[in-house]
């Protein structure tokens, strides 16, 4: 990928996302952002790589804390999210 | 079709799926479906990663994936809504973490082979000190959030700072002139590390959403420049996805706020202005409530707004608050919830807490959509709020908060303040609303203030 292809990505992706948050309501704000952040531990593809890499072992401890690290964030992101949206789904509705 | 070819289309899905994620994630009825798609779209990314060539060894792999997964949702599932913020910033400060590891990782390993070149080194040096920054500023809002640290500034922080930006932008400097020598690179991790806990330990408790929502957009955009280190399009998209929707939610909290994102981080408050004596403003002005009284007000009331702070989260009074709606609402009152978008210590703090109690969103009305009504609403009860509420923002060309957007409640017929005393808010101004006339003060703790409000209604 040449540098000018990457960064044509970089700058469409950030107007994308700029659209697709713009209007969100203030329910949403903290679902949202620990939803998001999840998707931020796309870092983990990149750290699977370095642990799986057989070149030093520093390069490996380095990708296998990166591993750890960005699990717990996606993991635990999209499992948070998920509790707090089915809250907001249920709540009050159980009883009317 | 190749490997390569397949682990490429495989990462276009999941770019996809992101999107759709996201975009579902904007809109309250298609949120849990959009949080779905998003671990699916991290799902496909991450088997179809588990295709590339050069991994030899996944036994470090699966270790690593089952001990994150497992520290992960023990965290997920035991967290309590009131200590959503900090998990929140642990999360945001590990995907920063992670960023700065791999383009640490990466960065060596292209060294040792002799072919750095410029756009490599750039990247490895931007992300080393974004993420860097994300993780230890994380740190420390999480350690504050908790409170186990309860630092401030200190003298000469300001001159500490600009001397490790200094240290900072050298050392980026020089790895990408002289990349081979890899402990400028270390450097400027640890200056970037010093630079992200002097950033925030300083930064009030009121500021918090703006400082959350930021790491949220750093996070992103430390796996974005990851992406050009690795020269990987998912992550480059993914990252800016991301760090876009989080530069708009701080964006939001600045507005919100009426300060400056730069007022926020460098930690000062607006200045100029005479900031009035709080003797002068209270005098014996003030008319001090019990329970019952606030119980016979409210039997007569038809619409009643409550207006929630910080100090329902402190006092974890959602759940009595819950109480009090349902009784009122058994008597045929109508009661909604103004919520002002900086109350609490993250973007939408208050929605979350009171979702717990199981109120329905469609009760939580946004500032815009509430202010218009406080002239129609009978009683206005305050629980744990005080500077979004302060007519001063709106009246007082001079005080610290003017122009700040506030919920005109000292609008609505009678007032009642639930707070522990006359103490000052973050602003450190005093409050006119509290001594106006149809203002009742209920001084105690929100929960039992709120469940003896209860009680009385139902014992009436």
């Amino acid at each position: 990928m040449t540098l000018l292809i990457a960064l044509t990505l970089f700058v469409l992706a950030v107007f994308l996302g700029m659209e697709l948050i713009s209007k969100v309501p203030a329910t949403l704000h903290t679902p949202l952002m620990s939803g998001s952040n999840a998707v931020s531990g796309i870092t983990l593809i990149g750290a699977l790589v370095s642990a799986g890499t057989d070149h030093s072992t520093l390069t490996t401890l380095l990708g296998f804390v990166a591993v750890v690290l960005a699990t717990i964030n996606v993991v635990g992101g999209f499992l948070v999210t998920g509790r707090m949206l089915s809250m907001f789904s249920s709540g009050g509705r159980k009883r009317s | 079709m190749s490997a390569a070819d397949v682990t490429s289309v495989a990462y276009l899905v999941a770019a996809v799926l992101f999107i759709l994620g996201l975009k579902g994630l904007a809109r309250p009825r298609t949120a849990p479906r959009g949080n779905l798609l998003g671990a699916s779209g991290m799902l496909v990314a991450i088997l179809a990663t588990l295709l590339d060539r050069s991994i030899v060894d996944f036994r470090v792999l699966l270790a690593g994936l089952v001990v994150g997964s497992a520290i992960g949702a023990v965290l997920a599932v035991r967290v309590q809504m009131t200590g959503m913020p900090q998990l929140v910033a642990l999360f945001n400060g590990f995907g920063g973490g992670a960023s700065v590891l791999v383009a640490g990782a990466s960065f060596l390993a292209v060294v040792d082979e002799g072919l750095v070149d410029n756009q490599l080194a750039i990247a490895a040096a931007l992300t080393a000190l974004i993420g860097v920054v994300t993780l230890t500023g994380s740190l420390v809002a999480f350690a504050k959030l908790q409170e186990v640290l309860s630092l401030g500034g200190f003298r000469g922080q300001g001159v500490l700072r600009a001397v490790l930006a200094v240290v900072a932008v050298a050392a980026a400097v020089m790895v990408v002139v002289s990349p081979a020598d890899t402990g400028w690179f270390w450097l400027l991790v640890g200056a970037g590390a010093l630079l992200g806990i002097l950033g925030t330990v300083a930064i009030g408790g009121a500021d918090m959403p703006v400082v959350i929502a930021l790491l949220n957009a750093f996070s992103g955009l430390a796996a974005s420049t990851a992406g050009f280190v690795l020269d990987n399009p998912l992550l480059i998209i993914a990252g800016s996805l991301v760090g876009a929707s989080g530069v708009i939610l701080t964006q939001i909290m600045c507005t919100s706020m009426n300060r400056s994102l730069f007022d926020v981080v460098f930690g000062s408050m607006a200045t100029g202005g005479v900031v009035a004596d709080a003797d002068e403003v209270y005098g014996d002005r003030v008319t001090s409530t019990s329970a019952e009284e606030v119980a016979m007000i409210l039997e007569i009331a038809e619409r009643v707004v409550i207006v929630p702070g910080y100090g329902l989260a402190v006092a974890q009074a959602q759940h009595a608050v819950r109480d009090l709606m349902r009784t009122l609402n058994d008597a045929g009152t109508e009661v909604v919830f103004g919520i002002h978008p900086v109350a609490g210590r993250m973007p939408g703090h208050m929605n979350v807490l009171l979702a717990e109690a199981e109120i329905d969103y469609e009760c939580l009305l946004d500032m815009d959509q509430v202010n218009p009504t406080f002239a129609q609403t009978d009683v206005t009860i305050v629980i744990g709020a005080n500077d979004v509420v302060n007519p001063l923002a709106r009246t007082d060309p001079n005080s610290p908060i003017a122009g700040m957007p506030v919920l005109n409640v000292d609008e609505s017929r009678t007032v009642v303040v639930i707070k522990r005393s006359l103490g000052a808010g973050f602003a450190g101004i005093p409050n006119p609303l509290f001594a106006a006339d149809g203002t009742l003060m209920l001084f105690g703790d929100g929960k039992k203030a709120v469940l003896d409000v209860v009680a009385a209604l139902l014992n009436a």
